[in-house]
């Protein structure tokens, strides 16, 4: 905080007061991770840059345990009876593997950990608008996190992650302290999608209007918009079953004349939207990630920007597709089925846009860009998929079966996870100012798509074999294509580790990145790598396309810097 | 004078006062949908026991609902007017309005309490512990386990909402408001806006229709 002189003027000069420098004058700035040393100065610290290195590990941790679980639930799974657990531990194995992987990995993971770091650069600001409020998230999502966990360590819960009544009230795990900390993360959630929204609004570069915000910044704008008014639906549904299970209201129990598809209703009105949550960060960096690596304009700025506001509009009134078989109108599943098309009318734009981009582009074959190749396959049949189990007709056979796991995980674990590692492997070199080994990096992302490949694939198949999901034993006849998907999901666990070991080795002894390894036009690349404590040396004039590759560099830095 | 600090983000006081104000906002929608799902349990379940519903309604005490809605209304107006004060650089008046909403704040918690003693005696309770002989249907116990969830939930608001008036007020005291920079008060009264905006559609449906 810098404090003015008493008395100072309240007109907005659109000026920023000189920046106090410790180094001599001259000297350029220390980077913000040499700006400070001590646990504390990180602890304590309201820096972005710092406070998303901190979520960036935390996320990790969470990856990590939840990645532990499915693999436990992978090995059950091998033989047709019990494997290495019994029926109980399994259930609430899938429990844990679900709110972890979905409240504490994929919901923060992309917007806590890019979003933070990158957001503000690409907005020329310092940082973000509430800094405090920023640490705070950071903190009450830690919070969150220790209260879950000792619910998981006093013995979880079996409920699914979806806590559907009126089992749910009944169930005699302790579910109390999982929703208890589900509900604390959404606390976290909104309070950086406030953050987020705040910011794009009002700390824009001179010059940086609506039309010239980078892509990735649109689509973490659109997904704090979710946040923000999903979230509090998702906290008081799961208050409301924490209650009922602790004194047994019976809001949602049929016995004393509830209704248990109400809770449904309120379930998905948050946890559909957060499907969009978890894939239009991911959207986001792929939007940035094409036209970096083709070296061109994206083929239409516009319709990227458009349809993820759409997405972010329409995701809010298709939760009735999770309900088709649950009792709602046939009036009712109709609507919901086609607007939850609607939804792949804008993911196949932006899809038909990036493609577009490649074409005619002098293509970079780097690690990002092979992420993209992944999720693009990937993305495109669990949304087609999607297109399919949105059909009613077909949903009535595919419902709660496998079918449905291999599609949403298609989706989140091939869409979200592989825009999650373009993400860490495109800003690392911006992020730590060295260069992961493209060679491990290539290597690695093959692996993935391999991996995850031959674990999913054959859930579709199970699914529509009829196997039904979170059963613990299932006919011999499925067996081959259940030890096919185990093996597939010891294949991605150890692609996912040597992605970021490769990651991790880089951070000692990777070559020193440049500003701008990627010779992109993006906004964060005018930066140092890795960028000073204040972003920008000099704030930045940004009155050009995030995008504009018929400026040169050195042009594009006058741009920005000369005035 | 006291000033407060500027950010280094912010090009300016103005700046960063309309950022604040433009956050508070977006947290006060984010506020609203979380009473927006127990809005739309109640239409649900008001749908499907239209007569009981009807009934519990009537039972209800008007006088309390009324008058603690004459209560909030007042309040609103208070903490409005102490935003007026801080403006004209009366600081000593905006203390005492801030105090006199905290008074009828309380004032509201006070013949909240004693409508819920009411409602305990006679056994309108939530869920499993309903007890009510005139009413023993499903309906009236649905109305009833919403009304203590709507209204406590309220209460709740309420209850934090005092907290940060009277922090307002102890700053407002040491002279930390000034015509120019009194963001953080505005944020603070748009706050306690909310809680008489939710009170005014709880009154209502629990009261009057």
């Amino acid at each position: 905080m810098t404090t003015p002189p008493v008395g100072a003027d309240t007109e907005d000069t659109g000026r920023f007061p000189a920046v106090e420098l410790d180094t001599p004058a001259g000297a350029p700035a220390p980077d913000y991770l040499r700006d400070g040393h001590g646990v504390w100065s990180w602890l304590y610290t309201t820096d972005h840059k710092r406070i998303a290195i901190m979520f960036y590990v935390v996320v990790l941790l969470m990856l990590f345990t939840g990645g532990v679980f499915a693999l436990a639930l992978r090995v059950e799974l091998l033989t047709p009876r019990r494997t290495v657990m019994d029926a109980m531990t399994y259930n609430r194995m899938f429990t844990l593997h679900g709110v972890t992987m979905v409240w504490m990995f994929l919901i923060p993971s992309i917007p806590t950990v890019f979003g933070n770091f990158v957001l503000p650069i690409q907005l020329g600001a310092r940082d973000l608008a509430f800094p405090r409020l920023n640490l705070a998230s950071f903190y009450i999502y830690v919070t969150g996190i220790v209260i879950t966990v000792a619910g998981m360590l006093a013995g979880g819960t079996d409920t699914g992650w979806t806590f559907y009544t009126p089992y749910s009230d009944s169930s005699p795990t302790r579910v109390v302290p999982v929703v208890a900390g589900i509900f604390v993360l959404g606390i976290s959630s909104i309070m950086t999608g406030i953050n987020f929204i705040a910011t794009t609004h009002m700390l824009r570069a001179p010059g940086l209007t609506w039309r010239r915000v980078p892509l990735f910044t649109w689509a973490i704008y659109g997904t704090s918009i979710i946040m923000v008014l999903a979230t509090p639906v998702l906290g008081l549904a799961l208050a409301l079953v924490g209650i009922d299970h602790g004194l047994h209201l019976g809001i949602f129990d049929p016995a004393v004349g509830g209704d248990p598809v109400l809770f449904q209703h309120l379930f998905w009105f948050y946890s559909h939207p957060a499907v969009y949550i978890m894939i239009l960060p991911a959207m986001g960096v792929i939007s940035e990630l094409v036209p970096t690596f083709a070296h061109r304009r994206p083929s239409s700025y516009v319709a990227i920007a458009i349809s993820t506001l759409g997405i972010a509009l329409v995701g809010f009134l298709t939760w009735g597709h999770h309900m088709f078989v649950a009792g709602i109108s046939e009036l009712d599943a109709v609507i919901f089925g086609a607007l939850s098309m609607f939804v792949a009318v804008f993911s196949a734009i932006k899809v038909f846009t990036w493609v577009a981009t490649l074409y005619k582009g002098q293509i970079q074959l780097r690690t990002p860009l092979l992420y993209f190749f992944a999720f693009l396959f990937l993305f495109v049949f669990g949304g087609m998929t999607g297109v399919a189990v949105a059909t009613q007709s077909l949903d009535i056979h595919w419902h709660d079966t496998y079918f449905v796991v291999a599609h949403f995980h298609f989706i989140m674990v091939g869409g979200s996870v592989t825009g999650f590692l373009a993400a860490a492997h495109y800003w690392f070199p911006k992020m730590f100012g060295r260069h992961y080994s493209e060679r491990f990096g290539l290597l690695a992302a093959t692996a993935v798509l391999l991996g995850f490949v031959l674990t999913f694939l054959p859930q579709f198949l199970l699914g529509n074999m009829g196997m039904p999901r979170r059963y613990y034993s299932y006919p011999d006849r499925f067996q081959w294509l259940h030890v096919l998907s185990t093996g597939g999901s010891f294949l991605l666990a150890g692609a996912i580790l040597l992605a970021l070991l490769n990651l991790l080795l880089a951070l000692r002894w990777g070559r020193r990145a440049e500003a701008n390894p990627w010779f992109s036009r993006g906004f964060e690349w005018l930066t140092p790598s890795p960028p000073p404590k204040h972003n920008f040396e000099v704030p930045p004039h940004l009155d050009y396309s995030p995008n504009d590759y018929t400026l040169s560099e050195e042009d594009a830095r006058d741009r920005a810097f000369t005035r | 004078m006291t000033v407060p600090s500027l950010g280094e983000q912010y090009s300016g006081y103005a700046r960063q006062e309309e950022t604040l104000r433009f956050g508070m906002w977006i947290f006060l929608a984010s506020e609203s949908l979380l009473f927006g799902g127990l809005f739309a349990l109640y239409a649900a379940y008001r749908g499907m026991y239209t007569a009981d519903f009807d009934e519990a309604v009537r039972h209800n005490t008007l006088v309390y609902g009324t008058v603690n809605t004459y209560i909030l209304l007042t309040s609103s107006l208070t903490v409005a007017l102490s935003v007026w004060a801080i403006r004209r650089e009366r600081a000593r008046l905006a203390v005492g309005l801030l105090l006199a909403t905290v008074a009828l704040g309380c004032g509201f918690l006070v013949l909240k309490t004693l409508e819920y003693i009411e409602h305990w005696r006679e056994g309108a309770l939530p869920g499993p512990f309903y007890h009510w002989a005139e009413h023993p249907t499903f309906g009236a116990n649905r109305f009833f386990t919403l009304y203590w969830l709507m209204t406590g939930l309220h209460a709740l608001h309420v209850t934090a909402g005092l907290v940060v008036l009277l922090w307002l007020a102890a700053r407002a005291q040491r002279r930390r408001y000034t015509a120019a920079h009194h963001t953080t008060l505005e944020m603070g009264t748009l706050y306690w806006h909310l809680i008489d905006v939710v009170w005014i559609f709880l009154w209502p449906i629990l009261y009057l229709i």
